[in-house]
């Protein structure tokens, strides 16, 4: 029992990690339709922004925090202005490969800065986060991580639903033509959205370098563990990414514990594919997907 | 000589491969050079990215296939490579079939996996697609490492010397000749392939699928099919491979594999046989010259001592040179080398 208690635990905080991850991969999805391979690699820079805030630059933990964001933020709009407004309305693969080119540049880029090894920021986080109930104990960065994510989620949902920028986006994600007759800026939504990706990616990057140290090829493998909890959860459902990461961090962590350690990384691919076949809209997706 | 307009009247004329008999013997000439001057001429060390190149090129082709010429995007063609060099070594050391039987037969095996991992576009299409493919990558990955019995593992299997019809194929230099005259046969056959009714399929279903399916074509039977046959140029060329290294183990067919693959078909020119071609000598040089580059760059006094590592350069230099083709030319080497032969063609009065 005790056990399964601990897997069970494990597996919800490595869930909502990869569902927080999945954040700004659906809302780049949601609102252009681009399939961005350079996530993992977003999710990297956020972490060494914030990594150079703090320990290069030695500002404050809450400064060098909003600082990354906004790097970040910066870094979205630049990316979609130069690289990404040439190709509306081009091939499906040149988007594609446009996105796994700029991964392999932003990788070497900070492997050309920082190297392989594996980096830890500075101790920050007040002792009092941590919970213990019993035999579960979760430490202070998990309780940290949970109120960063519900914080991020909240204020997303209110953007969204309230702000009028917010309004604009869910009308391109929507119907993107009829945005467009209704005098929607569908350009500036466009880079807003990568901009908002962008800066949530930083965000879990920050998050996920805070749990397990940051380093660029762990950070860029998450976001190929993307792919099967964006297509669990409805590739344009951010509620769906949330528990599509949740279930799939479960599903590992529980075939890691009770059948095979090896077989963990190849599970959600394995699902991936039965829900690609069986219901390729995932739970809460649209069921808007062609049929050929 | 080319006419100053179109006066073809039959549709055979349209389908050419060579337009002009100037060409047809400039092509000749060409491949005799290749396998009679370059044997001459090169190294070891350049015979070896010759032949590099000439396997990368049969995957490639066979890549543009499913992905130039049908449509459907495979992130999945580095584990296919995989499956053909497994298949040939379990092929010739547990059965010890001979070299001109296995690879042939790796390579159907490798188009059975791979339009089992095409179902998918029966339903999918586009990105979703893309990410079954994807998916496709990991699962092959895993199974090749973990499927011990079989691959033997991380230990790898080594193969036995190369015989082609009881002669010893021996060094760089008989690969040479194998390899090219393997990508001469498989280039052939791609380049008769799309002139076809199967070719024209494709092409139709990847301009549009549901006129094609309007015009009676089975498009899940055809994607099927181009699965199929992309996937069996790629175990071909992972056969010769694995003849080629002597030994293999799972670690290079990973997604970073496939990634190049497709770099090479986009660099290369979407929907042209001989960008395929274009496309593998200029991601293998690239890769080689940036190689070659670094270790320079590395006992430069000042970069070596300020201990800065720059291998990393290549990784961000490879992507460089996807995200730069992809905004300035997007159709590639292939479309490169036609500007430049019609201004020579054209010459000195380009109307």
């Amino acid at each position: 029992m005790d056990f399964f208690v601990q897997i069970l635990v494990g597996g919800l905080s490595i869930g909502f990690l990869y569902g927080l991850s999945a954040m700004g991969f659906v809302m780049i999805f949601k609102s252009s339709s681009v399939l961005n391979f350079a996530h993992g690699e977003l999710l990297a820079i956020g972490a060494y922004f914030f990594l150079a805030f703090v320990t290069w630059a030695k500002l404050p933990i809450l400064l060098s925090f909003l600082l990354a964001l906004a790097a970040c933020f910066l870094l979205g709009i630049i990316i979609e202005r130069i690289l990404l407004r040439p190709l509306i309305g081009e091939p499906l693969i040149f988007v594609i490969m446009l996105t796994v080119g700029l991964a392999a540049m932003f990788k070497g880029l900070i492997l050309l800065l920082w190297g392989g090894n594996l980096f830890t920021y500075p101790d920050f986080l007040p002792k009092a986060l941590g919970v213990q109930w019993g035999i579960v104990r979760i430490p202070p960065v998990y309780g940290a991580t949970l109120i960063i994510g519900t914080v991020f989620l909240v204020l997303f949902g209110l953007f969204f639903k309230f702000s009028s920028q917010g309004i604009y986006m869910r009308s391109v994600a929507d119907n993107q033509r009829a945005a467009l007759s209704l005098g929607v800026h569908v350009k500036r939504v466009f880079a807003l959205s990568w901009a908002i990706a962008a800066l949530v990616a930083g965000m879990s990057g920050i998050v996920l370098g805070i749990i397990n140290g940051v380093n660029v090829h762990d950070l860029s493998a998450i976001g190929l563990k993307v792919f099967p909890v964006v297509i669990l959860g409805g590739l344009d459902s951010i509620g769906g990414a949330i528990i599509g990461g949740i279930i799939i961090g479960l599903l590992e962590n529980f075939t890691s514990g009770y059948l095979s350690p090896s077989l963990r990384d190849v599970v959600p691919y394995v699902v991936l594919v039965l829900i690609l076949l069986l219901k390729p809209y995932g739970l809460f997706g649209l069921k808007e997907i062609e049929r050929v | 000589m080319h006419p100053c307009g179109n006066f073809r009247e039959r549709y055979e004329q349209e389908i050419k491969v060579f337009s002009t008999d100037f060409g047809r013997l400039w092509a000749g000439v060409g491949f005799v050079l290749l396998l009679a001057v370059v044997p001459l001429l090169a190294t070891p060390y350049t015979l070896y990215i010759v032949n590099t190149i000439g396997i990368a090129a049969i995957a490639v082709i066979g890549l543009n296939i499913l992905i130039g010429f049908t449509g459907q995007i495979s992130l999945g063609h580095g584990a296919f490579f995989g499956v053909g060099a497994y298949a040939a070594a379990i092929l010739s050391t547990a059965l010890g079939l001979p070299l001109i039987v296995s690879v042939p037969a790796a390579g159907l095996i490798t188009a059975l996996i791979g339009m089992i991992f095409g179902i998918p576009s029966g339903r999918l299409k586009g990105l979703y697609l893309t990410i079954a493919t994807l998916a496709g990558q990991f699962i092959i990955e895993y199974v090749l490492i973990h499927w011990e019995s079989l691959t033997q593992g991380t230990m790898g299997i080594t193969l036995p010397p190369a015989r082609l019809l009881g002669l010893p194929i021996r060094g760089d230099l008989g690969f040479y000749y194998l390899i090219f005259a393997s990508l001469a046969g498989m280039g052939w056959i791609a380049v008769n392939l799309v002139r076809t009714r199967y070719g024209r399929a494709f092409i139709a279903i990847r301009d549009n699928d549901r006129a094609a399916e309007g015009m009676g074509i089975p498009i899940f039977r055809y994607k099927l099919l181009s699965f199929g046959i992309s996937s069996f140029y790629a175990g071909f060329a992972g056969a010769l491979w694995a003849y080629y290294m002597g030994s293999i183990t799972a670690e290079p067919f990973n997604l970073g594999l496939s990634v190049e693959y497709i770099a090479m078909v986009i660099i290369g020119g979407l929907g042209s046989i001989s960008g395929s071609i274009f496309g593998a000598v200029f991601i293998t040089l690239l890769n080689e010259g940036l190689r070659f580059m670094t270790g320079i760059l590395m006992n430069w006094g000042f970069i070596s001592q300020s201990g800065l590592n720059i291998a990393p350069l290549r990784e961000f230099v490879f992507g460089l040179a996807i995200v730069l083709f992809i905004l300035l030319e997007p159709r590639g080497l292939a479309e490169l080398w036609r500007i430049v032969r019609s201004n020579f063609r054209l010459w000195p009065f380009s109307y």
